[in-house]
């Protein structure tokens, strides 16, 4: 149905080694429009996250930003539109030409290639921080429990909280929570990761531990997408800006130009106004 | 000697209520989680199957699985038609619970699990279940004492538990005190342990918070 072929697509999926290397995107938006009942909240967003990109989405509230992050995974199905991960159809099939809805079994094996992590942390409360980070290597990659053990420390570890890993979540702060949560998308060893606003539910003094954590990640070269009201974050850590308003991408580009001089009166308005808020 | 008798009774009534107890879980849970889908005629269903049993009297219940089903040719023993009726209609009472316990949880939870790559069936199995159980083991416990008492309505089709042979005994002696008294004490004396158990269930499910 559509000409313009997304630029994975176009790489050959016998050769992954290469295209990761190549031209080909982690994650490709194509077309994306979604409706919740008669509000439509994403209006054709088309964008590709390059291997190693880190794009950050800004937008005001309501704008849609989250929901995009949401239809990458497809925990929200797209009204219309594909999503590619590394050039693959994600979510859908292609059967005689036309594109199907997946399975939730084929689904899930395609979502645990992509890490999510939430505004609310949503850890599992009734596993430990190392179980919550183990469960996924275990029973969703087939690790033996005792490897998927080691694996949660090794994450716990690169988040700092090495020392709370028999910790029951109620126990930790929201930066903690936070901090285990990213360990646990960490160990999908995901080929992007997804930030939905990670520190808006967090208490001022907490969203530095948090952001330090992200920035490490950033340096080691993956891929991610983040949804975040941080602005100056945004600047230090992304290679891209995307300011998304009302379902739709307003402009994008380096962080010094859409941060700094912006050329969309909505996207100065939009600054202006956090800034001076934060 | 009246003791004994009883005592046979007794262990007949249990055998009644595990199984009851046994198939009410089987079924409430599947129900709950079909519930718990977005499948609209399946929901539909399910809301069917439970406002039926759940507002038709045990006893109408046993007389249809017992003396209706006969006049179809499907004639049930009367244990087993015991274990049918009162398992399906306490079946309709745990889909409520389940699906109570179920939509207590955040719905987030089901999403971070889904967002690891777990399928919707894992997200239950290792997320969802494991945190709803703390929540309906107090009901549990409940369904499951008034089940013990219940199973008395099985001596209607003539299910050889203790009250089918209390009636007995006192048509026989007319010791119908004593008898009656005894009996009393045997639900008790069963039902006490039951509570004990679901108290230390509770107390002994892993705490966190």
């Amino acid at each position: 149905m559509s000409a313009t072929s997304p630029p994975g697509a176009a790489a050959p999926r016998a050769t992954p080694a290469v295209s990761r290397q190549g031209d080909a995107a982690v994650v490709t938006i194509e077309d994306l429009y979604k409706n919740f009942g008669s509000l439509e909240v994403l209006k054709g967003i088309d964008l590709a996250i390059a291997w190693g990109e880190k794009v950050a989405i800004i937008g005001p509230s309501g704008s849609g930003k989250s929901t995009l992050l949401r239809c990458v995974n497809y925990l929200e199905v797209p009204t219309r539109g594909h999503i590619y991960l590394e050039g693959e159809l994600f979510g859908e099939r292609l059967v005689d030409g036309r594109h199907v809805r997946m399975s939730e079994r084929e689904l899930a094996s395609q979502r645990k290639h992509i890490g999510m992590i939430f505004q609310s942390f949503y850890l599992w409360p009734h596993l430990t921080a190392r179980e919550n980070v183990a469960i996924a290597p275990e029973k969703v990659f087939g690790l033996p429990r005792k490897a998927a053990l080691e694996l949660a420390d090794t994450m716990l570890a690169k988040v700092h909280l090495a020392e709370k890993r028999d910790a029951f979540p109620e126990r930790l702060s929201g930066g903690q929570q936070q901090r285990v949560a990213i360990a646990r998308a960490l160990a999908q060893e995901p080929k992007v990761i997804l930030f939905d606003e990670p520190t808006s539910a967090l208490d001022p003094e907490l969203v530095g531990e948090v952001l330090k954590v992200i920035e490490e990640l950033a340096a080691e070269g993956r891929s991610m997408m983040l949804v975040t009201h941080e602005i100056r974050f945004a600047q230090n850590v992304a290679d891209r800006v995307v300011f998304i308003d009302h379902g739709v991408i307003v402009e994008q580009g380096p962080p010094a130009e859409v941060i700094r001089r912006p050329s969309h009166e909505r996207t100065r308005s939009f600054l202006s106004q956090l800034l001076q808020d934060g | 000697m009246f003791a004994a008798v009883l005592l046979g009774g007794a262990v007949v009534s249990v055998w009644i209520m595990l199984g009851a107890f046994s198939v009410a879980v089987v079924v409430g849970l599947f129900m709950a989680l079909v519930a718990s889908t977005r499948n609209r005629p399946l929901r539909f269903l399910v809301t069917c199957y439970v406002e039926v049993f759940r507002n038709v009297p045990a006893l109408t219940q046993l007389f249809i699985i017992y003396f209706g089903l006969a006049q179809i040719g499907l004639r049930l023993q009367p244990i087993p038609a015991a274990i049918i009726g009162l398992g399906l209609g306490g079946g309709a009472l745990l889909t409520e619970v389940f699906r109570a316990g179920i939509e207590a949880l955040h719905h987030g939870q089901r999403e971070a699990a889904l967002a690891v790559g777990m399928t919707p069936l894992m997200a239950v199995r290792h997320i969802i279940l494991p945190q709803a159980w703390r929540i309906v083991l107090p009901p549990l416990g409940n369904y499951s004492m008034s089940l013990l008492k219940e199973t008395s309505v099985a001596s209607a089709i003539a299910a050889p538990e203790i009250m089918f042979y209390a009636r007995q005994l006192v048509t026989r002696t007319f010791e119908t005190p004593l008898i009656y008294s005894m009996t009393a004490f045997l639900y008790l004396a069963m039902c006490l342990p039951i509570g004990r158990l679901v108290a230390r269930l509770e107390r002994g499910s892993r705490s966190w918070q």
